[in-house]
């Protein structure tokens, strides 16, 4: 390498770095600036929506990992004001991390059930998302499922599910002990251990594939893949393949997880961040979460869409998400010591 | 000036030239600085919310340990065997295609492990193309029908690494078999050894540091993967350690698992140093002729264009096409004006991070040369195996000093100036190319201690009666004959940081977007054919240098 070449590159390399650090403050009077565990693209179009409406920029990190350790160590001067994020766990490492704050909002008092926030309003949930159970159209003829009979015996060799460890499966077996007890809870997922079909694995979306491809019968599954899956050309065939079951319908209801939404400690632009809030938890955004989606709506009143209102309504499992939390660690091990991924 | 003739010499006792006390605090500052993220991990493992080690002993762990074992072991034997068989025969050897193969063998290189798993689980799975094939060519009509592999299994995360993994060991060893010296191989030869003798006493033995560099990358980039694996559902010591943190909340415990990781990946470059402890090959300077390649002919030509071609084939070509393929169907939902921008963004850092790696690098190896010492080495030795750390975990050893730091200058701001700085380096671009050199300064620290090595002392000497200074004669005499060593490692961190993913994830700033952030929203709900796109970019985005590179390192002979 030639020297003086070098030392040109040098040069232009500082002067993009010098770029990069200055251009990337974020500087705008009227922002919500947010840290997201969701994809971009299942919220940008919403947060759009909420620019057009009110003026207020939005600006998005959105990663699955580090958000409360960053909330943490960024402390009072962290510029994120908003955390959006799914499952009642997630929201829940918010609140023990200490980098949440209680909003006081009528708004979202009225438009959201008491079920779905925290006691002390830290978090708030958003949207709702039913662990289904799929069944095979070609091989299964029921009508009406519970969760506890995925440990019977006569599903031997015939469920699908994803790991035991995924937050979605973790959340499901903590309200099981939340029901029923530790004791009875590990004799469920032994249970249902014993009737897998195959090693736990895949997303939620490759359990209902499996259905299709014969590989199982029963499958665990969030609602709204059913909607990504119906209207996606390649998919739509395994969707197709298996009905969408809510379980427990005869007794308690289906357990129901949330995505939320939470304010930071530090949060400098408040005011814009409960504006925010309040404008997820209505009527327009609700629509949209449905509509794109294919979430429930969290507000009561608030229609889901037609492709996810045809698939019937439901009984949603009344138990307090604040307290399915509080049996995540027991699920955690739980998981380990019936050796469920294995 | 008595520590050049004697790397181990150990001059602290003797009287010291200005210069050599300069080198030491240079290497010890800059080690220190690498450091501080890998030791602000260890510093996080001394507060576990819980002692997780009686549950995970009781239940998980020996499988995550057995499976992490057989993993490693095993990308290890076939990436050996990828990569140092096709570099001997590019170097050695004269065959149809080599000038092509010489180069193409690092394409795998730019695909990401998690995008070849996809891509191959999309083709063999039971639904795939490949098996329904078979079922429309023999009437099978179920599962229970025939056997086929499970390529979501362990043997199957073994090939997928070692696919992606092995040009690590080509590229280093290529460089190190072209940088022998010829008159080496023919001494051994006229003194009656013949071709597997010559290889197996002069060549190896010769290469096995550069061996050693690639490997060690190899394996640690095995061992700290967590989207490959936990597609696959082989459960390794990632497994648990993602667990911990997550769904236990413990980012304590959690540390401790990575502590762990770390231990492994001392232990195993312990080993390997301390077995080649007696080993020291020189060459003797820039006049060594360059290797004439022998021609090869009739069916040993065949094979060996057949074996350099059938690993691009499966390394590249198969998923490249299948991307390919998928960008043209899904082009309409997956194509944004913005990949410019991700493009770009992730060019500038790569090549920053590169910059950056090769600079730190050299001055480590070098300063280690002209000014050893023991604590020095211990810390340089420490600051490379921050490679064997899960990108998240090592995103959260830069998050928390540079938190403190920011918060603490922003204090001391306010009481002096009255006014505060906010953040200056937490959620910028520092943050992440601060991550990026503690993770990958293994690549360009391996690359110039190993060239270095293979430079005589006499050199040094040489330079020294010439009346040279260190400056003068890194310039004039290392930097020239570490050349291809240094472009080696500049390629190899330049792809590493374009496929960077959890600790850009974490540390970047807002609305900010690489092309590898971009392909994970997809790529983290397995959408590969949404997320095909923008993995072709980075596949492409990161040949281009490569390709450059290469060029340039094979004009300069």
């Amino acid at each position: 390498m030639k020297v003086p070449f070098a030392k040109r590159l040098a040069c232009r390399l500082l002067m993009v770095t010098a770029g990069l650090v200055s251009g990337q403050q974020v500087m705008a009077a009227d922002e919500v600036n947010i840290y997201s565990n969701r994809q971009p693209f299942l919220i940008r179009p919403i947060l759009d929506t909420f620019t057009r409406q009110t003026g207020i920029e939005t600006n998005v990190v959105f990663t699955k990992t580090g958000v409360a350790e960053r909330l943490k160590t960024e402390g009072a001067n962290s510029p994120a004001d908003l955390v959006l994020t799914v499952d009642i766990g997630r929201l829940q490492e918010l609140v023990e991390a200490d980098v949440v704050q209680p909003v006081e909002s009528k708004v979202l008092d009225t438009n959201i059930p008491a079920q779905y926030r925290s006691k002390e309003n830290l978090w708030f949930g958003l949207t709702l998302r039913v662990r289904n159970i799929y069944a095979s159209k070609e091989r299964t003829d029921i009508k009406a499922i519970s969760y506890e009979d995925l440990s019977k015996p006569e599903w031997k060799g015939r469920v699908c599910t994803r790991s035991g460890k995924h937050q979605y499966n973790i959340a499901l077996i903590a309200s099981m002990i939340a029901h029923h007890g530790e004791a009875e809870a590990e004799k469920w997922l032994r249970g249902v251990k014993a009737n897998l079909a195959q090693k736990p694995q895949g997303n939620d979306r490759a359990q209902v594939k499996a259905i299709k491809e014969g590989i199982c019968d029963l499958a665990l599954g969030n609602s709204y893949y059913y909607g990504v899956m119906l209207t996606d050309e390649n998919q739509s065939e395994w969707a197709r393949s298996a009905n969408i079951l809510f379980p427990n319908q005869d007794n308690r209801g289906a357990h129901v997880n949330i995505s939320g939404v939470a304010l930071t400690k530090a949060a400098p632009n408040k005011a814009n961040a409960i504006k925010l809030m309040e404008f997820l938890s209505g009527e327009l955004a609700q629509r949209m979460y449905s509509e794109q989606n294919y979430e429930y709506p969290v507000k009561p009143g608030v229609q889901p869409s037609g492709l996810v209102s045809s698939w019937g309504s439901f009984t949603a499992d009344q138990i307090s998400l604040d307290e399915i939390a509080k049996y995540r660690e027991q699920a955690v091990k739980l998981v380990d010591k019936v050796d469920f991924d294995g | 000036m008595e520590a050049i003739t004697a790397p181990d010499f150990d001059a602290s006792t003797h009287h010291q030239a200005d210069p050599v006390r300069w080198w030491r605090w240079l290497t010890c500052s800059l080690a220190v600085l690498v450091l501080i993220p890998l030791l602000s991990v260890l510093y996080l493992s001394f507060f576990p919310d819980e002692n997780i080690w009686p549950h995970l002993i009781n239940t998980v762990l020996p499988r995550y340990l057995t499976t992490t074992a057989w993993l490693m072991l095993g990308v290890g034997l076939l990436s050996t065997f990828f990569g140092l068989t096709s570099a001997w025969l590019v170097a050695h050897y004269r065959f149809p295609g080599r000038r092509i193969f010489s180069w193409a063998l690092l394409l795998p290189f730019a695909v990401p492990a998690y995008v070849i798993a996809y891509v191959y689980t999309d083709l063999l799975e039971y639904s795939g193309t490949f098996q329904a094939t078979l079922r429309a060519l023999f009437g099978w009509s179920s599962p229970r029908d025939y056997w086929f592999p499970e390529i979501r299994s362990l043997g199957g995360a073994i090939l997928m690494f070692s696919l992606v993994l092995y040009p690590y060991v080509y590229l280093t060893c290529r460089a190190a078999l072209q940088e022998q010296s010829e008159s080496l191989i023919l001494a051994s030869r006229s003194l009656g050894a013949g071709t597997l003798k010559t290889l197996f006493k002069v060549i190896l033995p010769g290469v096995r540091p550069a061996l050693a560099v690639g490997l060690a990358l190899a394996l640690m980039e095995t061992l700290n993967d967590y989207g490959t694996v936990s597609y696959f559902a082989v459960q390794t010591l990632t497994a648990g350690l993602y667990d911990t943190w997550l769904n236990l909340s413990n980012l304590g415990g959690a540390a401790q698992i990575a502590g762990l990781m770390v231990g492994i990946a001392l232990l195993l470059l312990y080993l390997e140093r301390s077995s080649r402890r007696q080993v020291k090959t020189y060459q003797t300077g820039i006049k060594v002729r360059p290797l004439e390649p022998t021609r090869l002919s009739g069916k040993y030509a065949v094979a060996a264009a057949t074996f350099c071609f059938l690993l691009i084939l499966a390394g590249f070509l198969v998923p490249a096409g299948l991307l390919t393929y998928y960008a043209v169907l899904y082009f309409e939902q997956s194509w944004t004006n913005d990949f410019v921008e991700y493009a770009l963004n992730s060019l500038k850092l790569s090549s920053l991070a590169a910059l950056i790696l090769i600079i730190v690098g050299t001055l480590l190896a070098y300063s280690q040369r002209i000014a050893p010492s023991k604590f020095n080495k211990t810390m340089v030795r420490l600051a490379s195996v921050g490679y064997a750390m899960p990108g998240a975990v090592l995103a959260v050893g830069v998050i928390v000093p540079l938190g403190r730091f920011d918060n603490w200058f922003d204090g001391v701001a306010k009481a002096w100036f009255g006014t505060g700085t906010g953040l200056l380096l937490s959620g910028t671009v520092v943050a992440i190319l601060y991550a990026y050199s503690a993770r990958f300064l293994t690549v360009s620290l391996g690359s110039a201690e190993s060239g270095l090595a293979r430079i005589t002392p006499t050199m040094d000497q040489a330079a020294r009666t010439l009346g040279h200074g260190p400056w003068t004669s890194l310039r004039k005499i290392h930097l020239p004959l570490l050349r291809r060593s240094l472009l080696a490692a500049a390629i190899i961190v330049f792809v590493d940081c374009m496929k960077e993913l959890p600790a850009t994830l974490i540390l970047r700033p807002f609305n900010f977007e690489t092309l590898a952030t971009f392909v994970y929203q997809y790529a983290s709900d397995e959408l590969l054919e949404q997320s095909a796109l923008a993995a072709l970019m980075i596949v492409i985005v990161g040949l281009l240098p490569v390709l450059l590179l290469n060029k340039a390192s094979n004009n300069g002979q």
